[in-house]
């Protein structure tokens, strides 16, 4: 997609990653990279922007205004694998795929958009006015910040030596949080790298998309 | 915003908020909102919204972000410089004049 729109829209790609680097870096190179990919380590985006499940994007003009705030934004949609590949994998990644193939996404039309924007700019019926930028952008209520601020000191125990003693925090800002999949994603991969069940939390990955249906794991992207 | 003092804003107050403290109080633009002296962290989180939690055993405070209203504040991008995959630091205002799309993922 960079290749088609560059240099008219420039790409950048952003790992939110408590891992940082080592975590990142490894899929950076594989996708041999030629915009700004950059790493945040301590989601500072998900404060900044209200960002809560990944892949999530966001446009922003000439001038540095958000003309989208964050929603989810699918490229492409990705091809089944063959059933000799799917046999190779863990059991529990063939199961996660097969939600994954239940999710509600619609890249066509989000690239048809991303489009759009980059051919007519404000006058895209796709660019959003300030306003609603603001209105679209996710209600932080009491429990939401004390989330982010949970997560935080989860994030900041275990990258300084203590993921034992960032554990109750996480979890803490997943009651508090539970629609936020950024803060249980992060966390469930600290414990298990598949985000399947642990000894640590009470939730894992196909245990929570299956109680609210794959279908409503992302939300549907008002175009 | 990790803190291990509460006498003092933590250093990133400003750049992750917009609210600067100064001498008339927590300040964003125009808006002022006066703080209690001598200045209390605490105090400050109260006052706009931010959620405070402490973690007894490190010494640690976190300070949430402003609650009661939409995450986004305002539809400017907020000033971001994140590193590359080579630990430079990359500003995203200095693609001011290109359109961009930024794309969030994780490797997990």
């Amino acid at each position: 997609m960079r290749e088609e729109l560059h240099p008219a829209i420039e790409v950048v790609t952003v790992a939110l990653d408590t891992g940082g680097a080592e975590a990142a870096v490894p899929w950076i190179d594989r996708a041999k990279t030629t915009h700004p990919a950059l790493i945040d380590a301590a989601h500072l985006l998900d404060e900044l922007l209200g960002i809560v499940n990944v892949p999530t994007g966001v446009w922003i003009d000439e001038q540095g205004m958000l003309v989208r705030p964050p929603e989810p934004a699918f490229p492409w949609r990705a091809r089944p694998l063959p059933d000799e590949l799917l046999a190779q994998l863990p059991a529990i990644t063939v199961e996660q795929l097969r939600e994954a193939g239940r999710m509600r996404i619609d890249p066509e039309a989000y690239v048809a958009a991303l489009r759009d924007w980059v051919a007519n700019g404000s006058r895209s019926r796709f660019a959003l006015p300030p306003e609603q930028v603001i209105a679209r952008s996710r209600p932080r209520s009491r429990e939401a910040s004390r989330a982010a601020a949970c997560f935080e000191l989860g994030q900041h125990l275990h990258r300084t030596g203590h993921p034992g003693d960032a554990v109750p925090w996480f979890r803490e800002a997943h009651r508090l949080a539970p629609d936020n999949w950024t803060y249980k994603r992060q966390a469930w991969t600290l414990a298990d790298p598949l985000q399947g069940a642990t000894s640590e939390y009470d939730s894992d990955w196909l245990t929570d998309v299956r109680k609210i249906g794959a279908e409503n794991y992302y939300p549907p992207v008002d175009l | 915003m990790i803190t291990q003092a509460l006498d003092r804003p933590p250093d990133e107050l400003e750049r992750q908020t917009g609210w600067a403290v100064k001498p008339q109080g927590a300040c964003r633009g125009a808006v002022c909102v006066p703080l209690a002296r001598p200045f209390d962290l605490s105090d400050l989180g109260r006052r706009l919204g931010m959620e405070l939690v402490h973690d007894e055993r490190h010494g640690l405070w976190a300070l949430g972000p402003e609650s009661g209203a939409r995450a986004l504040h305002s539809a400017e991008l907020p000033r971001i410089v994140l590193p590359d995959r080579n630990g430079e630091d990359f500003e995203l205002r200095s693609l001011r004049g290109t359109k961009v799309c930024m794309i969030a993922w994780a490797s997990w």
